[in-house]
């Protein structure tokens, strides 16, 4: 038993963190910059925004965008005659593409145009859904916390009855008015019954927020509600919007996808990869690529978009991270514990004070055996 | 306290009302009511428009419709004039009649899945923020991730592909190739030595034993034709009453606690005992008796923790409890599989159902038709399961995190106490406070929350009756739905706010 492991080496990202952040802040940095510093450092959250950018070029270049051919020599209404059975022509090693590399539908349609235009389809929505709920979100709940009284109590009323229609009805209803409004016209529908979430979050904020000093130094220069709202307090409230609506985005391309699924989202001949899945799940066992290659970049686009909006949160609250059991107790600081500590910081529970002893910890969650 | 009680409710009734004026218009504008009559080629087509467009009142704008709706409403809560009214359907069955079944259906559907949800996913939270940072930690960050980024849909197709098929496929032949063995052999001990942590040396013993156990038990299974003829057997009953005694013990009390030592081992003596003497009784029970039973368990138990008692008799008496329910749920496991059998004949050898909520016209004891339930439900509460318990693993991980960084569990440690009794009692409860505000919310959504889940699997619970009604353009059972799942909702928001200032007293309601 002595002293706290705290100069021991540590795998975590934690330490650099804190070194880097105290290093920056003295060369007079400005905090979106030691943020997004901070956001960089995070390797999976970068790897995640470059595939999730490059699945979007990639997209946008192979089938164009509205009246634009893009490379790729098929158009998603184009019907063509069968080959090999419609079955994927994309052999990786070695690599050709052929004629329909992800294979072709019932009717003929080229399966890799389908579903670059569904990937299109899914990310506008996922993009407008974003920004529209994020816009009426940080209005609504700007206003009701800047301004409190019964201007709060109106629009948080308001935001109630929206929240008490799940998402998923009021969409499926909206979609069926207005499927025939196309992706753009879906994803505005949806965002105005999503924003009800950032809404909320930016009220608290805001509530917080205006009684500090610099609001009320703000007021006394004379400056106008206007102005304290969007150059005062919004700018300290835009962490916890950024990360919400990252994490609404999120949401936005499974919402779409089960409108979509459900039939009631976008119609054919438009393609969205929700709608593709549920046009093919009959043909699993017969056809599984038609079900596989929407399911793929669903999941892709979903996984991406949750990844950095986690690297976001973390980039803005770093406080999680910087949580280490090691340096809260006294553990043994044998020769072996310093080599398991740097191997992984896992050890979940510390021997008990008297080292030996089997321990009380035995049988509680997480009871871990790496700390002897 | 009452004063704000009854404003929040005043309040709750105004939302209510606005909600149900936006669903309505919106669900009424939302298509053509009569598009299968206008197409439909029966010779008195003109009569059954006519007829719809009288019983619905379709002549009427919606805002005027959605009046007459609401009346109906009222009725129910001030019983004036005829009770409760919430409109028919297009084939005039009236709402309020389905909806109570619909209700059922679903209830039945998500509790299982809630719950589980629920325990595993802030156990498994606690672990990981235990080991923070952690190989272990990341697995389980990527698999939340990746839990998270799955629609619904595609869990619940995937499922009925490989898991039904592919396991009603394999009882056909139920024996594991040596291939198979090693596979399940090497993922299990590679799983069990992430959870086990230490160093490399250490990772290794436990990967090659975690491993070879796994393979040898399948390996036994395999050649007894255990996967045909299930049962657990005297032995593993045993072994698994001892286990859960254990378990529960060094949980609750620490292991150095002999009195729960005593508590938690005649508790599991008296079930085995009953493993061995009660067979007769569970042979003849039915659904009403076995839930006398569980409740005489944990009576039993009490009674155990009650007598051996000591200073400490509350946490005896709960050891006991908790014992008792555990362990004589394993005995009735036991019971329960050795139906198995008997049940395959009855579906044909292909036990694992992908649609409904029961085979039809199936005749058995309690035993049938609960494997007939289990059956059926397997596959949806899996999927419920898979898509929420990941996001209780953040929150707890994340709430556990920030509450082992305060300083009163600094003092508890300072204080010497034993790790467990920090982890227990001062992290685990207060860690709670937040999770139960979140459970509270997402149990008012609950209900509306299996649409597609219920559509996927031809569950005829709540979502299928709103949406064979979106279909349609049935506007009565679409507010059907949404008065559940409006009321659900809001009630328990509030309730959500009312526990959160009970547990918490720095937080006020105004």
């Amino acid at each position: 038993m002595s002293t706290i492991q705290g100069n021991l080496p540590e795998p975590g990202v934690s330490d650099g963190f804190e070194l880097a952040e105290t290093e920056k802040t003295e060369k007079g940095q400005s905090q979106g910059r030691i943020i997004f510093r901070r956001f960089l450092k995070n390797k999976v959250a970068v790897a995640a925004l470059i595939v999730y950018v490059a699945v979007l070029v990639f997209s946008i270049s192979a089938i164009g965008l509205g009246p634009i051919h893009g490379w790729w020599h098929y158009t998603y209404t184009q019907l063509n005659p069968q080959v090999n059975q419609g079955a994927p022509t994309l052999q990786l090693w070695p690599f050709s593409l052929g004629e329909h590399p992800f294979g072709q539908d019932r009717i003929g349609k080229d399966y890799f145009a389908l579903t670059m235009r569904g990937i299109q389809n899914s990310v506008l929505v996922m993009v407008v859904l974003g920004v529209v709920a994020t816009v009426i979100g940080v209005i609504v709940g700007a206003i009701a916390g800047y301004f409190r009284g019964w201007v709060d109590a109106v629009l948080m009323r308001i935001t109630d009855i929206f929240i008490v229609i799940p998402a998923l009805v009021i969409g499926a209803i909206v979609g069926r008015t207005a499927g025939g409004l196309g992706a753009l016209g879906l994803a505005v529908l949806l965002a105005f019954v999503s924003w009800m979430v950032i809404a909320r979050l930016v009220r608290s904020e805001f509530l917080a927020l205006r009684e500090r000093e610099f609001v009320e130094a703000a007021r006394v220069a004379g400056a106008s509600d206007a102005r304290i709202i969007f150059r005062h307090i919004l700018p300290n409230a835009i962490g916890v919007v950024i990360v919400a609506s990252t994490l609404l985005i999120a949401a936005a391309i499974l919402l779409e996808t089960a409108i979509s699924y459900l039939g009631f989202g976008i119609k054919p001949p438009d393609s969205s990869l929700g709608l593709l899945i549920s046009q093919n799940q009959s043909a699993f066992t017969t056809r599984p690529w038609l079900f596989w290659w929407p399911a793929f970049f669903i999941v892709l686009l979903a996984l991406c978009v949750n990844f950095v909006g986690d690297g976001l949160r973390e980039a803005f609250d770093p406080r999680q991270q910087r949580f280490s059991l090691k340096r809260t107790r006294e553990p043994e600081p044998t020769e072996e514990e310093a080599a398991q500590a740097q191997a992984a910081v896992a050890a979940a529970e510390p021997p008990v004070s008297g080292g030996a002893s089997t321990g009380s910890g035995d049988g509680s969650p997480g009871s871990g055996t790496g700390a002897r | 306290m009452v004063s704000y009680i009854a404003r929040r409710i005043g309040v709750s009734i105004l939302v209510f009302i606005a909600a149900s004026f936006i669903m309505y218009v919106l669900a009424a504008n939302s298509g053509d009511p009569l598009q299968d009559l206008e197409g439909s080629n029966s010779p008195n087509k003109q009569a059954l428009i006519e007829a719809r467009i009288h019983t619905q009142h379709l002549d009427l704008p919606a805002p005027v419709r959605w009046l007459l709706w609401l009346g109906g409403v009222a009725r129910c809560v001030v019983p004036v004039g005829g009770g409760c009214d919430l409109g028919t359907t297009f084939q005039n069955q009236a709402v309020t009649q389905l909806l109570p079944q619909a209700t059922l259906a679903t209830i039945q559907l998500v509790t299982l899945a809630f719950v589980l949800a629920v325990v595993l996913g802030v156990a498994l939270g606690i672990i990981t923020a235990l080991r923070a940072f952690s190989g272990f930690d990341y697995s389980i960050t990527l698999v939340s991730f990746f839990l998270f980024s799955l629609p619904s849909f595609l869990i619940a197709v995937l499922l009925k592909s490989f898991i039904a098929l592919g396991y009603n496929n394999f009882l056909a032949d139920p024996t594991l190739s040596p291939l198979a063995l090693a596979v399940w052999g090497i993922v299990v001990g590679l799983v069990v030595q992430l959870v086990a942590g230490g160093n490399f040396r250490k990772r290794v013993i436990t990967f090659l034993i975690a491993g070879a156990v796994t393979a040898l038990i399948l390996w036994y299974m395999s050649v007894t034709q255990w996967f045909i003829k299930p049962s657990l057997g005297p032995v593993v009953v045993i072994i698994f009453c001892a286990a859960i005694a254990y378990g529960v013990v060094a949980l609750l009390a620490g292991t150095r606690n002999r009195k729960a030592w005593i508590t938690g081992g005649i508790t599991a003596a008296i079930a085995i005992a009953c493993y061995f003497g009660l067979q007769w009784l569970l042979n003849m029970s039915s659904f009403g008796t076995l839930i006398i039973l569980a409740v005489v368990a944990i009576g039993v138990g009490l009674l155990v923790g009650f007598f051996v008692g000591g200073y400490d008799r509350g946490l005896m008496m709960r050891i006991g409890a908790l014992t008792a329910f555990l362990t004589s749920g394993v005995v009735v496991l036991d019971r329960l599989m050795r139906s198995w059998p008997a049940y395959m004949d009855l579906t044909n050898d292909r036990p694992l159902a992908t649609v409904g909520a029961g085979t039809p016209g199936l005749n058995g004891d309690v035993w049938i038709t609960g494997l007939d339930t289990f059956t059926h439900f397997l596959l949806p509460t899996m999927s419920l399961l898979l898509i929420s318990f990941a996001g209780y693993t953040r929150y707890s991980r994340s709430g556990m995190l920030e509450v082992l960084n305060q300083d009163y569990v600094r003092t508890a440690r300072a204080k010497g106490l034993p790790e467990r009794t920090v982890i227990v009692r001062h992290a685990f409860r207060n860690m709670l406070i937040p999770i139960t505000t979140l459970v509270a919310t997402d149990m008012g959504a609950l209900l509306g929350g299996a649409v597609i889940t219920e559509y996927i699997f031809s569950i005829s619970g709540m979502g299928q009756l709103f949406i064979a009604g979106l279909f349609r353009t049935d506007v009565n059972p679409i507010m059907g739905y949404f008065i559940v799942v409006a009321i659900t909702a809001i009630t328990f928001n509030f309730l959500a706010d009312l526990t959160y200032s009970a547990l918490d007293p720095r937080v006020r309601v105004r």
